[in-house]
């Protein structure tokens, strides 16, 4: 039976089912509990934002709190990985990957390959990223394209709580070490989510919206900005496909194209700076296979190349905005060779 | 802690297997046909080995770009491994690895690593399975003194504090990280007492003497099995070649190595004490040799014969489920 729970619900209830499900699954992070070795409450925080709280009464020593040391965690996440749990990491900011992207990027993301096929590191590291709640710039990034770009790794990013629920209950059943990235302004977003356990495949990007005029390619919270930017523009009688990629890797290259050639007219939008972006590859992708379909110049509305400034009225700028993106899709709309 | 007569013939074995092994590279290297980055043991063989006695395939070690020791001490096949420095389809990791990442999982090798400070944050993993899983299993993270001053490192050796886990730290101080000496990059006085800072028990062995080695991992690994946590172990030792073949060692004074060879060479030591204290004579030590040599050989030789990987072998085991 499906309930009407938040994104930040979700992902508790998935962590929740899984654990219940499998006992190699533990969960390690800074405050993920929250008050160990103190005298006051056990389960104080439940993680910064509480995604994993009420969870210890459940399971107990099977979530452990962590000192402030993301290499040796996410280390020890791996190596256990590597040795017969399923451990979920979080790394609370995504930004904090600068201090063990070692571990992730030179050690779990090349196991497999780099041993001849022999080694299985089935490791999730939940991490938050995005802007928008004037964190500034070391808790604000948004820094898939980095980890999409390493081979090995897989990369998720939910927009729903029932995709929230699907993809984290599929990171934690993957053989392969996945990096799940939670927005920190869409953890209130609620939805339509069974109470049973289900999974969702990775690689399968989710039409959103459908419309034959252009379309829009997104991911994370600018899924959501996508979508009002089509409301918008569907009174001026442009319709705009809406695509959510859910996951860069492994990326769903046929339902962009497919879109793309539907449309002829393509935006993409993302959250992250523009260079070496997933922006940039999607627009590549397009370029590449669907150059004769094309009846415009590609798009791409993004933050700019700065980091994530503090300021309100600075970084309300950064972040594209609904008008921005329904902009760039009335450009393009409009657009004759 | 005495140590049984065939044990202490396995023991011999494996540092006879680890240092002809290495000679033979060195050796095949120059001949070029083995190519990349190859980093040799030579002269630290009572160190892996010391440590690895006492180990079961369960228990897990996390190795060093300098692995082939390890690797040997810890039970992996010798003709795979040298298959693997050859980049061969029978080679380990099937050609796909090469020296600086021989593993095998079965063994309990979780890898030799090309990241200085790159295994400790592993080991604490693999403490923590066995923790977690009640088996009573250990891991062993081997780092050198280059790695002893990583932040990977310190940050493992207090996680390992702090969640009390069977997880022992051996730090190999061969003297020199690459080409700059530990007398330079190490800002403290002791390795030990710098471990002892983070709350474990430490001590200070000549990484040399197979015994002493021996008594010490024995003692550490006791306590972990028994659930008293981790224990560091710093063994000063020698390396015979440099970082990498092809060093020029300029950086060593003269005579260094050869002196080392000389005057501290774990096998003649060994064969010295086995001699007297277990009745152990040269003549079945040589025996011991001979066979070794000619598993060194027939791993060369069948490396040499073997087969490349498959051309098309480059795109898979990226990922298990694609």
């Amino acid at each position: 039976m499906a309930r009407t729970l938040t994104i930040l619900q979700a992902i508790n209830e998935a962590l929740d089912q899984e654990m219940e499900r499998d006992s190699t699954v533990i969960l390690m992070g800074e405050d993920i509990v929250g008050g160990s070795g103190a005298e006051g409450e056990m389960d104080a925080w439940g993680g910064p934002l509480g995604v994993t709280k009420g969870l210890y009464a459940k399971y107990g020593n099977r979530l452990l709190d962590t000192p402030i040391t993301e290499s040796a965690f996410i280390g020890a996440a791996v190596g256990a990985a590597a040795s017969g749990l399923r451990p979920v990491a979080e790394l609370m900011f995504s930004d904090f990957v600068g201090v063990c992207f070692d571990q992730i990027y030179n050690q779990a993301a090349k196991f497999r390959y780099m041993f001849g096929g022999q080694a299985e590191t089935p490791v999730v590291v939940r991490t938050m990223y995005g802007a928008g709640l004037r964190a500034a710039a070391q808790h604000s990034q948004s820094p898939y394209s980095i980890f999409t770009h390493v081979p090995g790794l897989k990369c998720v990013m939910p927009v729903t709580p029932y995709d929230a629920k699907g993809l984290l209950i599929q990171a934690i059943r993957d053989n392969d070490p996945v990096i799940f990235f939670e927005h920190k302004g869409l953890y209130e977003v609620e939805g339509e989510v069974p109470e049973q356990s289900y999974s969702i495949p990775f690689g399968e990007a989710n039409v959103v919206r459908e419309g034959d005029d252009v379309s829009i390619i997104s991911l994370g919270l600018m899924v959501h900005r996508s979508l009002a930017a089509a409301e918008t523009l569907a009174g001026e009688g442009i319709q705009c496909e809406v695509v959510d990629l859910r996951t860069t890797s492994p990326l769903d290259e046929d339902t962009v194209l497919e879109s793309a050639e539907n449309t002829g007219r393509v935006v993409v939008v993302d959250e992250a700076p523009p260079r070496c972006s997933v922006a940039t590859d999607i627009s590549a992708l397009v370029a590449q296979h669907a150059f004769d379909a094309l009846q415009a110049p590609i798009t791409l509305v993004t933050a700019p190349h700065t980091p994530v400034p503090f300021a309100g009225v600075l970084e309300d700028q950064y972040m594209p905005d609904a008008a921005q993106i329904a902009a760039a899709v009335r450009r393009v709309a409009g657009y004759t060779q | 802690m005495a140590v049984a007569r065939n044990d202490l013939l396995k023991a011999y074995r494996v540092m006879r297997t680890i240092r002809e092994f290495e000679e033979r590279v060195h050796i095949e290297f120059a001949t070029g046909e083995i190519e990349g980055f190859v980093h040799l043991y030579a002269g630290e063989e009572a160190c892996a080995v010391g440590v690895m006695l006492h180990l079961t395939k369960a228990d897990r070690i996390a190795s060093t770009h300098r692995g082939h020791g390890h690797c040997i001490a810890k039970g992996v096949d010798v003709a795979g491994m040298m298959a693997e420095i050859y980049g061969r389809a029978t080679g380990v990791c099937r050609g796909k690895g090469g020296s600086m990442h021989i593993a095998d999982l079965d063994v309990g090798m979780m890898g030799a690593n090309g990241i200085v400070g790159g295994g400790p944050p592993l080991i604490c993993g693999a403490a923590l399975a066995a923790q977690v899983q009640g088996t009573r299993h250990v891991g062993v993270a081997f780092i050198g003194d280059g790695a002893s001053n990583q932040g990977t490192t310190f940050e493992s050796m207090n996680l390992a504090t702090v969640w009390n886990l069977p997880a022992i730290f051996v730090a190999e101080n061969n003297g020199y990280a690459e080409a700059t000496s530990a007398d330079y990059a190490i800002g403290a006085g002791s390795l030990a007492d710098r471990a002892r800072g983070f709350g474990m028990p430490a001590t200070t062995v000549d990484g040399h003497d197979f015994f002493a080695v021996h008594q010490a991992a024995g003692e550490a690994i006791g306590r972990a099995r028994a659930g008293d946590g981790p224990s560091f172990i710093e063994c000063q030792v020698n390396r015979y070649y440099g970082h990498y073949e092809g060093d020029a060692q300029t950086y060593r004074p003269p005579g260094e190595a050869e002196a080392a060879r000389a005057n501290h060479d774990c096998l003649e030591m060994f064969a010295g004490r086995v001699s007297h204290s277990a009745g152990i004579e040269q003549g079945e030590l040589d025996g011991i040799d001979r066979e070794v040599a000619a598993l060194i050989d027939a791993a060369v030789s069948s490396a040499k014969a073997d087969p490349a990987p498959a051309a098309a072998d480059y795109l898979t085991d990226v990922y298990i489920d694609y």
